[in-house]
């Protein structure tokens, strides 16, 4: 079902008028209220009265993760604090985190625009929708919780919870009839049903909407087949909104931008320069209606195209293809995210050098798994006692668990064993999913 | 029904309008807001053709209007009450009337001219009452009457309104807008320009925030009222001062 089929069916010259009329209207706000915005423009020349359609913001400064991050923590907000009356804030797991706040009208756009993913995604005011993203000042739990109350569903805010069996016996004893979360979770929870002994069918779940990781067709059929639901992706990313920025529709053939509120690009993440439709590079989002953390520009980081082309639904915003990688070296594992440099911080910590290391992601019946490989050396002391070794082993688990809430096996492998070819830098992370 | 893009708008040196973009769609009533000086009328004498952009683009109906002559832009259907009234003060109630229905007039509609008096009177009960009075011995509130009744006699799909609370009583600005919601339940398309900013959220659909020849602010009615920016400047709602 289209939720407001007003604006998700607008005709595209429209959309277009619209997008000029809010871009404008954002540029001329940000300019005057963000100091950072601002001085961005004067230093590059930017004369925003310029703008004068979606086609000249290749014109416009980019917005990169560490201009937020140095203007933590409220240096962008658009409005007075006072106005604010939500703050979520992104994980940090990547350094400081970066600080997002939200007005009344934000947060009723925000619903507004989770409530059409959940609608696209055949959800309505019967379902009995299960959130199992935390709710915390991470955007997950929060942002679905009051789209899914906007269409009327009957919202259980179960959260990312670790006791499974206890999310299970939800699902199952109070009849929901969908589940959002991450794909991670829901293929725990599938595992977790087999466990149990429960079978998809004495349940009650039809649809699913995942998100807030990038996951592949592979992992749909997994889910889809383990837990006998409909999967549908979501686009969010909290600098942005959180949930609610794309969505897929019945179709399954690329998320729906809500093109009202955000406009899209695609740069190459290089020459930073626009490419065609249908060419991957890298998403660039503009908030076209924020109030209180509006965002010109921002690199998100996240490979996807604009796909060509209308959509058989009847919506006419444009497509994004699903989230196929990263620009850098991002890793995402079970919903966390790092670096591999942080990694090294935690080797440095705990061993006071900083030794070789590879990091192995795999993927097991689709549950991703994280090895790091420690290469010994005579630096690393006590390498010959087997009992401190192990201790050495659980210590940096710990640490690794603590800093980046990722579980980790450890291994020490033997000197030399990361060959790698002459002139090139050792391969850090070796990703099989 | 019209839309704008980057329209530059000016007299002589001074430059008011600095890259506006709107849009009214049919049967919208959109305001304006914006404090004196800010360019509402300036933006709609220019969508009236009586100043002329000098960049932008203005479609009328699909149809691009930047070269027209005013009364080309009247005969589409476009018609402009203006800030202050001017009613011809010297001339009788029926006669002002009479001179808004030129168009229709020119148009061979003499028929639909004899309905159109009854049905303005119908909605401006107090001219009827006053038909033959000159028009400058009118209330401040009755010319405003007339000066909207006169641009409804052209039969304007888009009726553009700029500020007719002006200088009114309270009960008279209640009356008016009501009468802006009737006229656009009967279809007409209003875009509305007013200081007087709740009164005019209040009837509007959607609105503008233009500050200093650019919009800094738009969208839904309710979300501009919500909105504290607008609530601090144009709603004379104080706050009490918090440490920042």
């Amino acid at each position: 079902m289209i939720h407001t089929k007003k604006a998700e069916s607008m005709p595209r010259d429209d959309i277009d008028q619209l997008q000029v009329e809010k871009l404008q209207t954002t540029l001329n706000r940000v300019y005057r209220n963000v100091a950072f915005y601002k001085n961005r423009f004067d230093q590059c020349a930017t004369d925003i009265g310029k703008i004068g359609g979606v086609n000249d913001m290749r014109h416009l400064p980019l917005t990169s993760k560490a201009d937020l991050a140095t203007s933590y923590p409220y240096g962008m907000f658009a409005v007075p604090l006072r106005d604010i009356v939500r703050i979520h804030t992104t994980s940090g797991a990547t350094g400081r985190p970066i600080v997002m706040g939200y007005t009344k009208n934000d947060l009723c756009h925000w619903a507004e625009l989770v409530a059409r993913s959940l609608s696209a995604a055949g959800i309505n005011e019967h379902d009995f929708v299960q959130v199992a993203f935390s709710y915390s000042l991470f955007t997950g739990g929060l942002g679905f919780h009051y789209g899914a109350e906007l269409i009327g569903a009957s919202v259980i805010p179960s959260s990312e919870s670790a006791d499974m069996r206890k999310q299970i016996t939800v699902m199952k004893d109070y009849k929901v009839t969908a589940l959002v979360s991450t794909p991670t979770y829901a293929l725990k929870l599938a595992h977790e049903l087999r466990e149990m002994g429960v079978h998809p069918e004495e349940l009650h779940l039809k649809n699913g909407v995942f998100g807030a990781e990038p996951w592949n067709q592979t992992m749909r059929e997994q889910i889809e087949e383990r837990l006998h639901i409909n999967a549908f992706d979501n686009y969010g990313i909290s600098e942005v909104l959180g949930p609610g920025i794309a969505a897929e529709c019945e179709c399954k053939n690329g998320l729906h931008v809500n093109e009202d509120h955000f406009i899209a690009e695609i740069i190459d993440p290089k020459t930073l320069e626009p490419v065609s439709e249908g060419v991957q590079g890298e998403v660039v989002l503009t908030t076209i209606t924020k109030e209180g953390f509006p965002l010109v520009r921002y690199r998100t980081g996240d490979l996807a195209s604009l796909m060509p082309g209308a959509c058989a639904c009847g919506r006419t915003f444009r497509r994004l293809s699903r989230v196929s990688g990263r620009t850098d070296d991002l890793i995402i594992i079970k919903g966390m995210k790092f670096f591999p440099s942080q990694i090294e911080e935690v080797l440095h910590t705990v061993e006071k050098i900083t030794p070789h290391y590879q990091v192995v992601i795999s993927r097991n019946d689709g549950l991703d798994e994280m090895e790091l490989r420690v290469e010994m050396s005579d630096k690393i002391p006590f390498f010959d006692e087997i009992r401190k070794l192990e201790e050495l082993k659980a210590d940096i688990s710990r640490h690794i668990k603590q800093e980046l809430n990722i579980t980790a096996k450890v291994i020490f492998v033997e000197p030399g064993s990361f060959i790698h070819e002459p002139g090139k830098k050792a391969k850090r992370v070796i990703d099989r999913r | 029904m019209i839309r704008v893009r980057n329209l530059e708008s000016g007299y002589g040196a001074l430059r008011v309008l600095k890259g506006v973009s709107l849009h009214v769609d049919k049967g919208e009533i959109v305001t304006i807001i914006g404090a004196n000086g800010a360019g509402k009328s300036t933006l709609l004498k220019t969508l009236a053709s009586i100043v002329r952009p000098r960049s932008g683009t203005i479609l009328l109906n699909r149809a691009p209007v930047v070269r027209s002559s005013a009364e080309t832009i009247v005969a589409m259907g476009c018609s402009l009450v203006p800030e202050g009234r001017h009613v011809f003060g010297a001339m009788t109630v029926v006669e002002n009337l009479a001179l808004g229905a030129y168009i229709q007039y020119k148009r061979g509609k003499k028929y639909e001219i004899e309905e159109d008096l009854p049905y303005v009177f119908s909605i401006f009960p107090t001219l009827l009452a006053r038909k033959t009075q000159l028009a400058g011995t009118l209330s401040g509130g009755e010319q405003q009457m007339l000066a909207m009744a006169r641009a409804l006699m052209a039969r304007p799909g888009l009726l553009m309104l700029d500020e007719p609370s002006m200088g009114l009583a309270p009960l008279m600005v209640k009356e008016l807008f009501s009468v802006v919601r009737r006229l656009r339940d009967e279809g007409k398309t209003i875009l509305l320009v007013e200081q007087n900013a709740k009164a005019a959220l209040g009837v509007a659909d959607r609105g503008y925030v233009l500050e200093t020849g650019r919009i800094v602010l738009e969208g839904a009615s309710r979300e501009l009222l919500d909105n504290k920016d607008v609530q601090r400047a144009y709603l004379g709602k104080e706050y009490r001062k918090i440490n920042e």
